[in-house]
């Protein structure tokens, strides 16, 4: 892909002050992850870390969902399929060579990339709704596949029993809970860095008219099949420390319909289109499940969450974000 | 073990207390309360059969405290709905342990919700009793971990035994069998059993297929495994299934000299009222029946307050499946809590291990593994079934026990579905 | 292929027409709704289940037959259809909102169904058997469940006088419009929200009276729509969108897939081959088995 052939490209002025941006945003990140895990450690209770990670994850695959659904305006109802691709891909490898966590997210990537990149080929050249479907329809295909595949574990599950610390970490929590946090900084990162480079911006003109985008010359096929395969990759990866978080994974439970709803519910809830939004989102919807499973601890809490999903996209059609945005 | 909690450190400080002074822990206030926690499934796909555990933990923790609770403590119950997602299970327990800093933990109901808790349960080292879960222990191999579940550690040799010893006794031996099964963890398990123990027994397996729990229509599976005329079937189901799979049989008239084997399904009193007559002369494996032989001490008053509140809460009407193993399972903690005196989670397995248990669903013991010693799976068969009401669950007669010898209540009726 | 192999397929094609029915009743209304009006309601399988369980509520209530339950719920799911229309039009459509949003607001909407079924009703699986269902028909080798047959028949006969109504009155032919070109629509001073609110109206209707042929098939549980969406989205997709009849032969096309799937290859593989022929679909005819590129 040449520059000249985006018309889109920022104006070299703009260069430095985004790079500028881009040292503040990874210095922020930084500085909130440390204060996150000392802060977290200082509380010495290992549910802290087993709630953050909940909401990290969800971060993860808002901010994946974002990327293709915020910012091109192609729905993935597949979420749940895709971060399930990546738990699986996870225990394959440690099944197959006994690599596991870190060796197991490489690997979730690769395969989420690719499967981002096979669905988005088959389908992306139809109408939005077209590729919303089939990312439903991937899901039941490799749900099937996955319950046929004895060797990681079939409908019987597998079971992954990891170690119970890791090194220099106090619980083996406190270890997934900081590798979840490092995924998520760099989920948002590399959705910031879309959003701000003319790949975002070459996504944004897909979204708001796909037929002039193309017209003027941006290589939307392109682009789409860039971003399903990036946002396959962080679903993946969102995925694949699940197997070690809960000792047992079965493909009921991977490709659990909570996922699919929460990967569009959160965006949609913080703000699509910004990286911000999704991880707006992802925090508050996910602690305020947290809490309400912890609290109400009914039905109920899942009932709020699809209310808020609907008063949400009814009256705040731009999300939280979109309050301030507006002013 | 590298870190020492605050909380093992005040157990410790507690355990201290108590050698030195008799009269009860550090920090005890009167009347402290026990407080066992656990996650349950309230909504989502294991909701009823997690609703109606909960109900029979409340009958139980009434009856304790109407009894002067244990060693004078009163219990409370600390629960969360785990919405039957197994990745709300590790959070929910860490709370339950950091946060609310219950004294025991027990478990949800279902292998796949006890699973993922064994990770958290071990790293605190908790005695941990759980609810119907078939082989969880196979991959932890934790000390610490007993089961509430009738299978025992081998399921493979014992879960479908039953089936094939009643077969054997046919007067036609059987030759050949089919066996389907739903994609899901219990039920392959189950198909296992009866592959393993049928091959054993020199029968040709004729037909060996599994199916998604998302069918629909089970009309051509059935017909294809009809159409190989086997004289057993072994069918693994789940409730949603069973219906439809039950249903088609009859449909279709598939008949055999005994079907059924591993349903769970028919034992719901909802499955009874709908399919009625369908279940006659079905053989199943269950794990209570209201029969003489299994009229244990406590379990008729159990099962009659429980039949009380069950239509008010919306959980299964009858009881007569783990519910009152549910009970059992809280009956095994206040007996193991009441001799050792504190919840002193080494010393509760030390009890659990070495002694014989007596609860509503009988004595009991707990073997290495943690299941129970001597496994209990029952082969019962629907009989004289004409109508799909469902009083007569209550009376001996409706499902009459096969199998074990030592529970036996009735004689097997053969063929299943009797060519019309 | 022996005779006994013959006889498995013929048996698995008709019971395959026969649950292509149950499909059919399914993906009607949503022919009308996604098709037609081009309002992406994937809270259709919801709705349906709930009307599978108003219909054994209102059926054991007054001790009639399902089917007529179901009839009887089509008026105020007709107006349930209009109100959730009304919203949709007010908050999404008006704006130009629809496509994210919009979609969003109906997952929600689904999401609001099943768990507020689970309230209401409790988890367990709920049934209203008529005396029919347990009957069936032995035509030579092969079987007719009328659990099957009727529900089957009566939803053809709904999607049948919708499919008169469609082509034979001006209202109808106005629903065929609306989705063609709703500006000229209003030339000819015709309200085209007015006509969508209508379709979307029927289209919840079908909701219902598939609701009530389920319930003949089978028990209902508050989460038994999620079997249906992949499936009625495929069905309506391979149909080519707001075509009655090309969804309905696409309903029996994929009920004899998944079944003569099963029959020969176990029920394990037949999800994946119903589902992976929807995706062969949409990449290499996206304009459904039986649609005219537009």
């Amino acid at each position: 892909m040449s520059d000249a052939s985006l018309p889109l490209a920022p104006a070299p002025a703009a260069l430095p002050r985004a790079s500028r941006g881009h040292l503040a945003f990874w210095l922020g990140a930084l500085v909130l992850a440390g204060l996150l895990f000392f802060g977290l450690r200082a509380l010495g209770n290992d549910y802290a870390y087993f709630a953050g990670y909940f909401i990290l994850q969800y971060v993860v695959l808002a901010t994946a969902w974002n990327i293709l659904g915020g910012y091109a305006g192609y729905v993935n109802f597949g979420a749940a399929g895709f971060m399930a691709a990546g738990a699986y891909t996870a225990i394959a490898l440690r099944q197959s060579t006994g690599l596991d966590l870190l060796p197991g997210i490489l690997a979730a990537a690769v395969v989420g990339a690719l499967l981002g990149l096979g669905t988005g080929y088959l389908t992306l050249r139809l109408r939005g709704v077209y590729f919303s479907i089939a990312t439903l329809c991937l899901a039941v295909v490799l749900q099937t596949l996955v319950v046929n595949w004895d060797y990681v574990g079939g409908s019987r599950g597998a079971y992954v029993v990891r170690p119970r610390e890791v090194a220099p970490f106090v619980s083996y929590g406190e270890y997934l809970f900081l590798v979840m946090l490092g995924l998520a900084i760099i989920a948002v990162g590399i959705a910031r860095t879309v959003e701000l480079t003319r790949l975002g911006r070459g996504l944004q003109a897909i979204r708001d008219n796909e037929r002039a985008a193309e017209a003027v010359g941006v290589p939307t096929m392109r682009l789409k099949l860039v971003a399903t395969a990036l946002c396959g990759a962080l679903m993946a990866v969102a995925g694949a420390p699940l197997p070690y978080y809960s000792g047992y994974l079965n493909p009921e439970a991977a490709f659990s319909l909570a996922y699919a709803v929460n990967a569009i519910a959160m965006p949609l809830i913080g703000g699509a289109g910004t990286w911000a939004g999704p991880v707006i989102g992802a925090v508050l919807l996910a602690s305020l499940q947290q809490a309400a499973t912890v609290t109400i601890s009914s039905a109920l809490n899942l009932w709020i969450v699809g209310w808020m999903l609907v008063i949400f996209v009814a009256v705040a059609p731009r999300g939280i974000l979109g309050w301030f945005r507006r002013r | 073990m590298t870190r020492m909690t605050r909380r093992e450190l005040g157990r410790l400080a507690a355990g201290a207390t108590v050698i030195a002074a008799a009269p009860g822990l550090a920090f005890a206030q009167p009347a402290n309360p026990i407080r066992i926690g656990y996650s349950m499934s309230l909504s989502g796909g294991l909701a009823p059969n997690g609703r109606s555990s909960l109900l029979a933990h409340k009958i139980w923790q009434e009856d304790v405290n109407a009894r002067g609770g244990i060693n004078g403590r009163p219990v409370e119950l600390v629960y969360y709905d785990d919405q039957s997602a197994p990745a709300n299970v590790p959070g929910l327990y860490t709370k339950l342990l950091d946060v609310d800093r219950v004294d025991i933990v027990t478990s949800s109901y279902a292998t796949v919700m006890i699973a993922p808790s064994m990770p958290v349960v071990m790293q605190r080292g908790m005695a941990y009793v759980s609810l119907f879960g078939a082989g969880v222990n196979e991959a932890f191999k934790y000390d610490r971990y007993f089961s509430m579940n009738v299978t025992g550690d081998d399921i493979r040799s014992t879960y479908a035994r039953g089936f094939f010893e009643v077969a054997a006794k046919l007067p036609t031996p059987p030759r050949t069998l089919a066996i389907l099964a739903v994609d899901n963890e219990f039920a392959q398990k189950a198909a296992d059993s009866a592959r393993f123990l049928g091959r054993q027994r020199g029968l040709r397996i004729v037909y060996d297929r599994s199916y998604p729990p998302t069918t629909v229509d089970f009309a051509p599976t059935v017909r294809a495994l009809a159409a190989t005329r086997p004289d057993l079937v072994f069918l693994g189901s789940y409730p949603p299934d069973s219906n439809g799979l039950l249903r088609a049989i009859s449909e279709l008239r598939l008949s055999a000299q005994m079907l059924g084997g591993g349903m769970v399904g028919p034992q719901i009193a909802a499955v009874q009222a709908q399919l009625g007559p369908i279940l006659n002369n079905l053989v199943n494996w269950d794990v209570y029946s209201n029969e003489p032989t299994m009229d244990f001490p406590g379990v008729r008053a159990f099962q009659e307050k429980y039949r009380a509140r069950a239509a008010a809460e919306q959980v299964d009407v009858l009881g007569n499946y783990l519910q009152p193993y549910a009970y059992a399972q809280m009956q095994v903690i206040e007996q193991a809590l009441a001799r050792v005196g504190k919840p002193d989670q080494a010393a509760l397995a030390a009890d659990m291990h070495a002694n014989v248990f007596k609860t509503v669903v009988g004595d009991l013991k707990f073997g290495a593994s943690g299941e129970w010693a001597e496994p209990r799976n029952l082969l019962v068969q629907f009989q004289g079934i004409t109508d799909g009401d469902l009083e007569k669950y209550k009376r001996p007669g409706a499902k009459v026990i096969l199998y074990p010898e030592s529970l036996k209540s009735g004689e097997l009726r053969a063929p299943y579905g009797a060519p019309a | 292929m022996d005779g006994g192999d013959l006889i498995l397929l013929l048996n698995g094609v008709v019971s395959g027409l026969l649950i292509g029915g149950i499909y059919a009743a399914a993906a009607a209304g949503l022919a009308i709704s996604f098709g037609m009006l081009d309002i992406v309601n994937i809270a259709h399988p919801a709705l349906m289940v709930a009307g599978g369980f108003l219909t054994v509520l209102l059926g054991t209530a007054l001790g009639i037959d399902p089917l007529l339950a179901a009839l009887l719920l089509a008026v105020p799911f007709y107006l349930l259809g209009t109100a959730i229309y009304a919203m949709y039009h007010h908050f999404f459509e008006r704006r130009g909102d629809e496509a994210l949003q919009g979609l969003a607001f109906f997952f929600g909407v689904m999401f609001i169904i099943e768990v507020g079924l689970v309230m209401a009703f409790g988890p367990e699986q709920r049934f209203l058997d008529p005396a029919y269902a347990y009957v069936t028909l032995r035509l030579g080798e092969v079987d007719v469940p009328l659990r099957m047959l009727v529900p089957g028949l009566f939803a053809m006969a709904a999607i049948g006088a919708l499919w008169l109504f469609l082509r034979r009155s001006f209202t109808g032919l106005a629903i065929a419009a609306v989705a063609q070109d709703a500006e000229a629509l209003r030339l000819m001073a015709v309200n085209p929200v007015r006509i969508k609110r209508f379709a979307f109206g029927l289209s919840i209707a079908l909701a219902a009276i598939a609701g009530g042929a389920l319930v003949v098939v089978q028990p209902v549980e508050p989460s038994s729509g999620q079997v249906f969406i992949g499936r009625v989205f495929a069905v309506c997709i391979m149909g080519g969108m707001g075509s009655l009849p090309g969804c309905i032969l696409a309903a029996f096309l994929f009920g004899v897939v998944e079944n003569v799937t099963a029959t020969f290859y176990g029920p394990s593989w037949s999800p994946a081959v119903a589902f992976g022929w929807l995706l062969l679909v949409l990449a290499f005819r996206p304009q459904g088995l039986f649609g005219k590129l537009a």
